[in-house]
């Protein structure tokens, strides 16, 4: 019979083990948001990210030893970042179709969402690298986390940001748009995913099946813009 | 599957060079999707060598951030620091850009008489 010990500092080291329990918890998170009807605030990432985070806190293990095994999971955001091709390809002919709205819609939510973050997170002192980490909080996540990378971030702080975006996004998104009096699929949907990326864009498929699909379109637009508008904005409040 | 794989890790792979080499600012995958919806257009016939993968990544989207979510616990002290001020950030830029986003493209489309697709 082999010392525990043992057998614990050969799955401490090796990527198997927190491989195994990122898609664990990630399945029980899953779990959790179907048994509460898929309500916005029992979001699966947040559930995972918190079971996680006990187990490592519980076990004493540093997140660098944990990201040893889960980086194969994190790898994956590059090719499905690029997968979001196939969707905004699908959808062509309606962005076509309703070009000047949605590029109204594409640069006043963008803007607003970056600047408005920055604006107040400054006002209430908050400065250096975590204002860099906030900047791209709207674009979905495997593109924020590029982005703060590039303007000195912290990516993992911006992944926690992100997600926490998209959360607040569909929880809010219904009770205010109905308060603004929007009866426009197209513009609530579109709205949603900018501002909120894949969680609004879920939420936004739940409430209406159009304004889902122009929130996937909003998504994979706010993606590109974000990019490119979050390193001259940020240098406004640096 | 390894057509697909080849073409989404080729296409990320020469957003990563381009990014790099001509110093732009957007990330390398965000490069290749942009690339590949080009792609796309001139060759319809890529699509469906794509879908599969493509639809698999994207239907566990929400996993893959999973582990820099995590990350959290490194920022524990931050976060504890300047919580209340990120919270009223987020808080406050995510109704903002909803509610301006809404009103700007709803309003461009009244504007422009764009109204297809409307219930």
């Amino acid at each position: 019979m082999t010392d525990p010990a043992l057998i614990w500092s050969y799955l401490a080291q090796g990527p198997l083990l927190w491989l195994t329990v990122t898609l664990l918890a990630y399945w029980a998170g899953d779990a959790a948001s179907r048994a509460a009807g898929r309500r916005p605030l029992v979001n699966p990432v947040l559930v995972a990210v918190i079971l996680l985070a006990a187990v490592l806190g519980a076990t004493g293990t540093p997140y660098a030893t944990y990201f040893e095994g889960a980086q194969f999971v994190h790898f994956m955001l590059g090719p499905a970042t690029v997968a979001l091709a196939l969707p905004l390809y699908a959808n062509l002919a309606r962005v076509r179709r309703a070009m000047l709205p949605m590029l109204a819609g594409l640069l006043a939510g963008s803007v607003t969402a970056v600047l408005s973050a920055l604006a107040i997170a400054r006002a209430l002192g908050v400065d250096g690298s975590v204002l860099a980490s906030l900047a791209p909080k709207s674009a979905t996540a495997p593109v924020a986390i590029g982005i703060s990378e590039r303007l000195g971030g912290q990516p993992t702080l911006t992944a926690v940001l992100v997600l926490l975006t998209g959360v607040i996004g569909a929880i809010v998104a219904t009770p205010l748009l109905n308060a603004l009096g929007i009866r426009d699929w197209r513009a609530r949907g579109f709205a949603t995913g900018v501002a909120a990326h894949g969680i609004g864009t879920a939420r936004a498929f739940q409430v209406h099946e159009t304004a889902g699909a122009f929130a996937g379109i909003g998504m994979g637009l706010n993606a590109v813009l974000t990019a490119l508008i979050a390193p001259a904005i940020l240098r406004l409040f640096l | 599957m390894i057509p697909a794989l080849v073409i989404l890790l080729g296409f990320q792979l020469a957003g990563e060079v381009a990014s790099r080499a001509l110093g732009l600012p957007l990330p390398g995958p965000v490069l290749g999707m942009v690339a590949l919806v080009i792609a796309l257009s001139l060759w319809p016939a890529l699509v469906e060598v794509v879908r599969p993968v493509a639809q698999g990544l994207l239907a566990h989207l929400s996993l893959l951030f999973v582990p820099a979510g995590v990350g959290v616990v490194a920022h524990l002290p931050v976060l504890a620091a300047e919580g209340p001020a990120i919270a009223v950030a987020l808080v406050g830029s995510t109704v903002l850009a909803i509610a301006v986003g809404a009103l700007a493209f709803a309003g461009v489309a009244r504007l422009t008489g764009n109204t297809e697709g409307e219930p």
